[in-house]
């Protein structure tokens, strides 16, 4: 079956010729029209549109953004607060980049829709100190907009204000977790909270109520207030609505970022033909479907059960290229749409140096919080290390489950889970790399150093 | 003391008022200053930490946090490669031995010529154009080893490669 045709919603302008960042441009093309609209309506009007589009968070969790909203403190009297996450860190993903460099103010349309209904006097970008440029991009963007009423005080004359402020990281992955990252923009160390009691939309920024969406789930709020959530609804399939940003990397012939409606596209047609399949002379060995911290996917297994399709449940039985790309069926199938960054291993790729890298991230980007994470995360990275440059022992296979079966589960954030699902995964299903006697004839380079750790 | 120039000083007055608790600019602050001198110093820190009302050490436990804060001066350029998953099966090890090679630099320290620090760091979000390196501010996409070598010889001829975004 064909894949079907991209559907930019988000992107829809992003590689036009000619399509830049200022606000003359993002006006030429119908820009803040939605949000005239919307702050015409009444702030209740917009969170239902929300919840009906069914709208999940784009950032990793797929949490519903309109239950998000709904959970939000109204009562207390204290500020509410919202956190745009741009800290973009999790590894395979690059979508929120180009939103942020190249539409900035499709992404400051959707914040002040969100502001206005949710009654936000006060919006942080938390971008992520690695986007410079795209910090000084927003910087401009949003005095562009105050000075044409878009965002400051009294927006587009309703007496209505809202300041938006940019807010730089320093290189931190755990600041994309959202308690952390509130942490950070307090100017503490950001060591994730516990919840509860510390749930965001309670207990938040500054102990006030707090909404933390990822800048791709904030620019769908501004097309949901534009078609309605009914409409939006419609788009992508039942529970996984709406369309989405794929980011493919590694060894495909076409690596890049393709939009389309959730759940109509499956990871065979995206891998295969969007993007063009192996390089030359090689084939697909492995793929990350989520974000680096998601489960792998062996080619060649496959993964059957059963699920439900409208009212009735119907057998699946599925490879790795029939895997619809939603979050409910990469669930299924035992790992996560999580972010959306796919990455691609072919048959070159020597799966202990390709957990060693990995290893190697969560290493350093513990926060160091939680002992189970904090020790752990560093034995796998040493464990896997040490296997790569040719020490690797019989038991290392079993060692490095037991070290991850120790974390998942047992840490404040999850992080703990994020950094033992690659070794679980690795160590389960590529079992024949992880035995030691196996090691030595399976490595392509032997002679060379070792090329991902 | 400090001697930071005029627009530093006036970012840091612009920044503090966006935050309804001082405490939140302490990492803005950080930036600004290290812009401005190239590391952060304990002078920098007490400086940070008196202008916020903040005791040193609230300052000195996010210098050792986060990995782009550095205690230490760097060298004129500063080459950052990234060297997480998808850059490296594209060939980021290779990448970045090159650059290290051209400058005769240790992973991490000033070149002895005091021109660039190498440093390997972790994802830059451009994964789908791997590798990826930033030059200072600058993003470069698809350095394979020929074009680190061109990006080296544009650098130790002075000039500022020009990025991608």
């Amino acid at each position: 079956m064909p894949a079907p045709e991209q559907h930019r919603l988000i992107f829809r302008h992003i590689d036009e010729p000619g399509y830049s960042a200022d606000l003359a441009c993002y006006l030429r093309h119908g820009g803040y029209e939605v949000l005239r609209r919307a702050v015409a309506r009444r702030p209740e009007e917009l969170v239902d549109e929300v919840k009906k589009s069914g709208l999940r968070g784009r950032g990793g969790a797929g949490f519903p953004c309109g239950v998000k909203w709904t959970l939000l403190d109204r009562k207390s009297g204290k500020p509410i607060y919202l956190v745009v996450n741009a800290d973009e860190s999790e590894p395979g993903t690059f979508k929120d980049r180009h939103i942020i460099h190249r539409d900035p103010h499709q992404l400051i349309e959707g914040i002040m829709i969100t502001c206005f209904a949710n009654r936000v006097e006060r919006a942080f970008i938390y971008i992520r100190g690695e986007f410079p440029e795209g910090a000084r991009i927003l910087e401009r963007a949003i005095a562009e907009a105050r000075a044409a009423t878009f965002a400051g005080p009294n927006i587009l004359g309703t007496g209505y204000g809202c300041e938006i402020y940019v807010h730089r990281g320093a290189g931190a992955y755990i600041c994309g977790e959202e308690t952390g990252l509130i942490e950070s923009l307090e100017g503490k160390r950001p060591y994730p909270r516990i919840k509860p009691p510390y749930f965001p939309a309670v207990l938040g920024l500054y102990q006030c109520p707090t909404i933390v969406n990822n800048v791709e789930t904030i620019c769908h709020v501004k097309h949901i207030a534009d078609m309605g959530g009914d409409a939006f609804s419609k788009i992508g399939t039942p529970n996984n609505t709406g369309t989405r940003i794929l980011c493919v990397s590694g060894h495909v012939r076409r690596p890049g970022y393709y939009e389309f409606d959730v759940g109509r596209l499956t990871l065979g047609q995206l891998l295969n033909e969007v993007c063009g399949g192996p390089l030359p002379g090689r084939k697909f060995k492995a793929v990350i479907p989520g974000g680096s911290s998601a489960k792998v996917l062996k080619f060649g297994e496959r993964y059957k059960g059963r699920r439900k399709v409208g009212a009735e449940l119907v057998e699946y039985d599925w490879g790795v290229e029939d895997i619809p790309m939603d979050f409910d069926s990469l669930a299924m199938v035992g790992s996560m749409g999580g972010s959306g960054g796919v990455i691609v291993m072919d048959d070159s790729v020597n799966m202990v140096e390709a957990l060693g890298n990995i290893n190697a991230f969560y290493a350093h980007e513990s926060c160091g919080q939680c002992t189970p994470c904090r020790e752990g995360s560093l034995w796998m990275q040493k464990v896997t290390a040490r296997m790569a440059q040719g020490g690797a022992r019989p038991e290392d296979g079993p060692l490095l489950k037991s070290i991850a079966d120790q974390i998942a589960g047992r840490t404040i954030c999850a992080f703990g889970e994020a950094c033992a699902w690659p070794t679980q995964s690795f160590v389960a299903k590529f079992s024949d790399e992880f035995a030691a006697p196996a090691r030595a004839g399976a490595r392509p380079h032997s002679d060379a150093e070792p090329e991902l750790v | 003391m400090m001697n930071l120039s005029p627009e530093t000083l006036r970012k840091v007055d612009e920044v503090i008022p966006h935050y309804p608790v001082k405490r939140s600019a302490v990492l803005p602050l950080l930036h600004f200053v290290q812009e401005d001198q190239g590391f952060i110093s304990d002078e920098a820190i007490e400086w940070i930490a008196a202008r916020l009302g903040i005791e040193p050490i609230n300052v000195y436990e996010l210098v050792t946090f986060y990995p782009m804060l550095r205690r230490k001066p760097i060298g004129r350029r500063h080459i950052r490669v990234c060297r997480t998953l998808s850059c490296a099966l594209m060939g980021g090890y290779r990448t970045c031995a090159e650059f290290r090679r051209q400058f005769n630099a240790a992973l991490g320290e000033v070149s002895p010529d005091g021109e660039v620090t190498v440093e390997f760091v972790e994802c830059l979000a451009s994964c789908g154009t791997g590798p990826v390196v930033m030059i200072d501010d600058e993003l470069h996409e698809n350095v394979d080893a020929a074009k680190a070598r061109a990006l080296s010889a544009q650098i130790k001829a002075g000039g500022q490669p020009a990025g991608s975004r």
